[in-house]
């Protein structure tokens, strides 16, 4: 059992946990995840580390509420526990000095990059961070953000803060304005697949965080096989992070949604469930 | 010899094919008590029990056979368990017809002594009478030395058993949320009840050996951090768990599976009770499970399980060639599987939403023998044709992880990428780390994995006597 340290709400369907596991916390590196199940029945799911203290032995996940077992996570609470919590797993993050980095995020990856950015910055790069939110309301760690970047633009997508419009705006701007030496771009595959798109006419190394759907997350099963550079590898092991460059999107998206019927009758009888109050617990 | 020779083996009791091809329950159900002794009275008791040769962990074959025939069942557990401490596994899964029973005086006769089965039943006996145990805990040396073993399948619960029952204090490490490795996350239900596994994993906790879950060695700590944080030898026995593919186009469609991720979702993740559990698994209205040997089995028998209307097995060989358990094979077929002989896939083709709705097939003729001595299949030209299905399984075999080889630098590995390992001893090229099971030897079977790892646990405990 993994005790939950601490809980927040980041925004109303973004939420962190702080868990209490030493041994993840030792090892933990930028870029790599955790599998978690929270239940006895619950499904095997990867989470990216948000942040660790080696000291205390925590270590720190964010999730969004999408299914099933987001939504079952979000049913805990502070002194409650996790059933497993695995990791560290896949491939740290390389960090070099690259010169100028632009970390792009969108969703819960605000989170999740925050970690790289400031291993960027540690290693000597002028960091420069973009962050994109759908309203206001739902923007959360701009600060935290800022204190590892050199410079920070926000985007929303209604224009309510900050500039109006998407990541990939500012993103062009830079890269038509500064020599960038490296992009990395983490949140919502779109999102990653459009930087993608926006980055490779300047020719600047992006890199992307896949997120296929794992079941063991240690290279056991070819769930979360993906294709990059038309060779087909395992995000578990092999990464999560590829050139987006390389990356087929299409299948990505495809082999995600997989499950769609499935992961829609799970959520209606939970939902179900949560109405009548008859919860296995 | 005195004794007349019986050579009427006792059937095992099985479910009717009809039933069990709709549920998750065993299809063996074991002998009766009455059954049991019938088949035991018929052993030899032969002065020089050639059946013990054949068990790679020195089953004492002839008293514990012995012991059900006069009705001792207390000392059968005693004799047996001394040797095996997963006796209800094995009797379920080991290939007992290339094992003991092949070595067995009646095996000539084509009758050998049902020890797989006697095995079980005994095993089975004793999880009916809890109070047995209870008397056999051996006493415990003190602690000779701290021993890491890495994988809770059954080279590693062996070799834990083992060294736990000599006095060392030994922890296993385990990536999954679950013990028992391909026991089980691979083999299914209705093959091993995984309660049976777990029982018998609780008995090697109960000789003293702790486990803990969620550790993937290479990652959480590499083997050298486990010699430094103050083990004095490490076993390795990750298995060979990382699986192989086709390799030929469309095998990234949705709805194809590896047999691992198959498997593991219906086992491990018990799928097959979904929505009740949360992890799901696909099985359309058309199965095509690709390979020939055990694994191809199960896969397709858990598919006919989980509501397909029709799952055919597709193998470049003939029936002949097919490396399954020929039991395993009557098994499916009696459930309904369908063989589809000398036919080998050429790509697989989708529908618009990316999901598996064929897969196109060659013939295949037998050419001259292999290396591996089998005939070698030939593509015949011409005969390219579409199976519709909508769902495929990929059961080609297993491979090596490499998450430890490449996190433990001085390991010399062989060119199929297991770990180099002294057969006779387990030990690796590298000082204090032994090796053991499918890593060292590629896939083979639970019990030669068991027999590696009772030849680790006394070489390590030699080792480690020679050091104290
Ligand atoms: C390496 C990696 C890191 C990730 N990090 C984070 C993170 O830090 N925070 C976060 O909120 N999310 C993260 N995700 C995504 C997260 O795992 C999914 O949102 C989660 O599994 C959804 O489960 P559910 O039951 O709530 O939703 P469901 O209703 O089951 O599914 C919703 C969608 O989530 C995806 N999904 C479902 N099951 C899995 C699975 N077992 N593995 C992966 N994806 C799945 C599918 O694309 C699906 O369409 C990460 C995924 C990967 C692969
Ligand atoms: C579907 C299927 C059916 C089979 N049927 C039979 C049968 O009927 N009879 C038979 O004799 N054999 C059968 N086999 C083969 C048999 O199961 C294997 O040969 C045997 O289990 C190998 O044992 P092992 O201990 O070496 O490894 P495994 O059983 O593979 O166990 C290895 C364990 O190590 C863990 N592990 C891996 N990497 C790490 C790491 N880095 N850190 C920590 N832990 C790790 C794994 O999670 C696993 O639990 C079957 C195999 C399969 C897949
Ligand atoms: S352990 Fe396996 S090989 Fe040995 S006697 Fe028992 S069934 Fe036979
Ligand atoms: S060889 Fe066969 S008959 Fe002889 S002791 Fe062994 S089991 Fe009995
Ligand atoms: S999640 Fe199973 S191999 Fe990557």
């Amino acid at each position: 059992m993994y005790r939950i340290l601490a809980k927040e709400d980041l925004s109303p369907d973004i939420h962190l946990f702080k868990v209490d596991a030493p041994g993840v916390a030792g090892k933990a590196r930028a870029g790599q995840f955790v599998i978690v199940r929270g239940d006895e029945r619950g499904e095997r799911i990867p989470l990216t580390i948000a942040d660790w203290d080696r000291d205390e032995g925590s270590v720190t996940v964010v999730f969004m509420e999408v299914g099933t077992t987001t939504r079952k996570l979000n049913c805990l609470s502070a002194g409650g526990s996790l059933l497993d919590f695995v990791g560290p797993l896949g491939q740290p993050t390389e960090i070099e000095k690259f010169g100028t980095v632009v970390c792009v995020a969108g969703g819960f990856a605000i989170a999740t990059i925050v970690p790289i950015a400031r291993a960027m910055k540690r290693a000597g790069n002028e960091v420069i961070s973009i962050m994109g939110f759908r309203t206001r309301t739902l923007v959360f760690w701009e600060d935290k953000l800022r204190s590892v970047s050199d410079d920070l633009v926000v985007t929303t997508d209604d224009g309510s803060y900050g500039r109006k419009g998407l990541v990939t705006e500012p993103l062009k701007e830079l890269l038509q304005s500064t020599k960038v030496g490296r992009v990395m771009a983490i949140g919502p595959t779109v999102m990653m697949k459009f930087c993608s798109l926006t980055t490779k006419p300047f020719g600047v190394k992006t890199i992307v965080s896949l997120n296929p759907i794992m079941v063991d997350g240690t290279g056991m099963c070819g769930c979360c096989r993906v294709s990059v550079g038309n060779e087909t590898r395992f995000a578990c092991v092999d990464g999560p992070d590829f050139d987006g460059h390389q990356v087929d999107w299409d299948l990505l998206m495809i082999r995600q949604r997989a499950y769609l019927d499935e992961e829609k009758e799970s959520l209606s009888i939970w939902e179900e469930g949560c109405k009548e109050g008859t919860h296995r617990g | 010899m005195a004794k007349k020779v019986n050579l009427n083996r006792v059937p095992m009791p099985k479910q009717e094919p009809e039933a069990r091809a709709k549920s998750f329950s065993e299809v063996a159900l074991g002998y009766t008590e009455e059954q049991a002794i019938e088949e035991a009275s018929r052993c030899l008791q032969c002065p020089k029990p050639t059946c013990k040769e054949g068990c790679p962990v020195n089953v004492d074959i002839p008293e514990f056979v012995g012991a059900v025939a006069g009705r001792d069942m207390p000392e059968a557990v005693r004799i047996l368990k001394s040797k095996n401490s997963l006796p209800g596994i094995c009797g379920r899964v080991c290939p007992q017809e290339v094992q003991c029973e092949e070595t067995c005086a009646l095996a000539k006769k084509g009758a050998p002594v049902a020890i797989g089965r006697l095995e079980r039943y005994v095993a089975d006996w004793e999880r009916g009478h809890p109070e047995v145990t209870g008397k056999q805990k051996e006493a415990r040396a003190s602690k000779n030395g701290k021993v890491a073993v890495v994988g809770s399948g059954p080279a590693g619960l062996t070799c834990a058993a083992d060294l736990a029952r000599l006095g060392y204090e030994v922890t296993i490490l385990e990536a999954l949320h679950v013990p028992g490795g391909v026991l089980t996350y691979g083999i299914p239900e209705f093959r091993l009840p995984k309660q049976i596994v777990q029982d018998e994993v609780d008995y090697v906790r109960w000789l003293g050996v702790e486990i803990k879950l969620n550790q993937v060695i290479g990652k959480i700590a590499t083997a050298d951090e486990l010699l430094a944080d103050g083990y004095d030898a490490v076993f390795l026995a990750p298995g060979a768990g990382a699986p192989m593919f086709l390799n030929i186009p469309g095998e990234n469609l949705t709805n194809v599976y590896s047999a691992n991720e198959f498997l593991t979702r219906t086992n491990l993740m018990k799928a097959y009770l979904f929505p009740e559990y949360d992890t799901p698994v696909k099985v359309g209205r058309r199965v095509a499970v690709f390979g020939g040997g055990n694994v191809a089995m199960d896969a397709s028998r858990c598919a006919l399980r989980l509501g397909a209307g029709e799952v055919d097995i597709i193998y470049r060989r003939s029936k002949v060639e097919m490396p399954a358990r020929f039991e395993e094979r009557e098994n499916a077929e009696e459930e309904g599987v369908i063989f589809k002989l000398l036919t080998n896939p050429k790509c697989f083709m989708g529908d618009e939403q990316g999901r598996v709705r064929a897969v196109e097939c060659y013939e295949m003729e037998l050419g001259e023998p292999d290396e591996s001595g089998r005939r070698r299949p030939i593509q015949k030209p011409g005969t390219e044709h579409i199976i519709d299905i909508d769902t495929a399984i990929v059961a080609l075999g297993t491979k090596p992880n490499p998450i430890i080889p490449s996190t433990t630098p001085g390991l010399d590995l062989t060119r199929w990428g297991t770990i180099k390992t002294d057969e006779a001893t387990g030990r690796t090229s590298k000082d204090r780390i032994w090796c053991g099971g499918d890593m060292a030897t590629g896939a083979a079977t639970v019990i030669s994995a068991m027999g590696a790892g009772k030849r680790a646990a006394a070489d390590i405990a030699a080792h480690l006597k020679g050091k104290s």
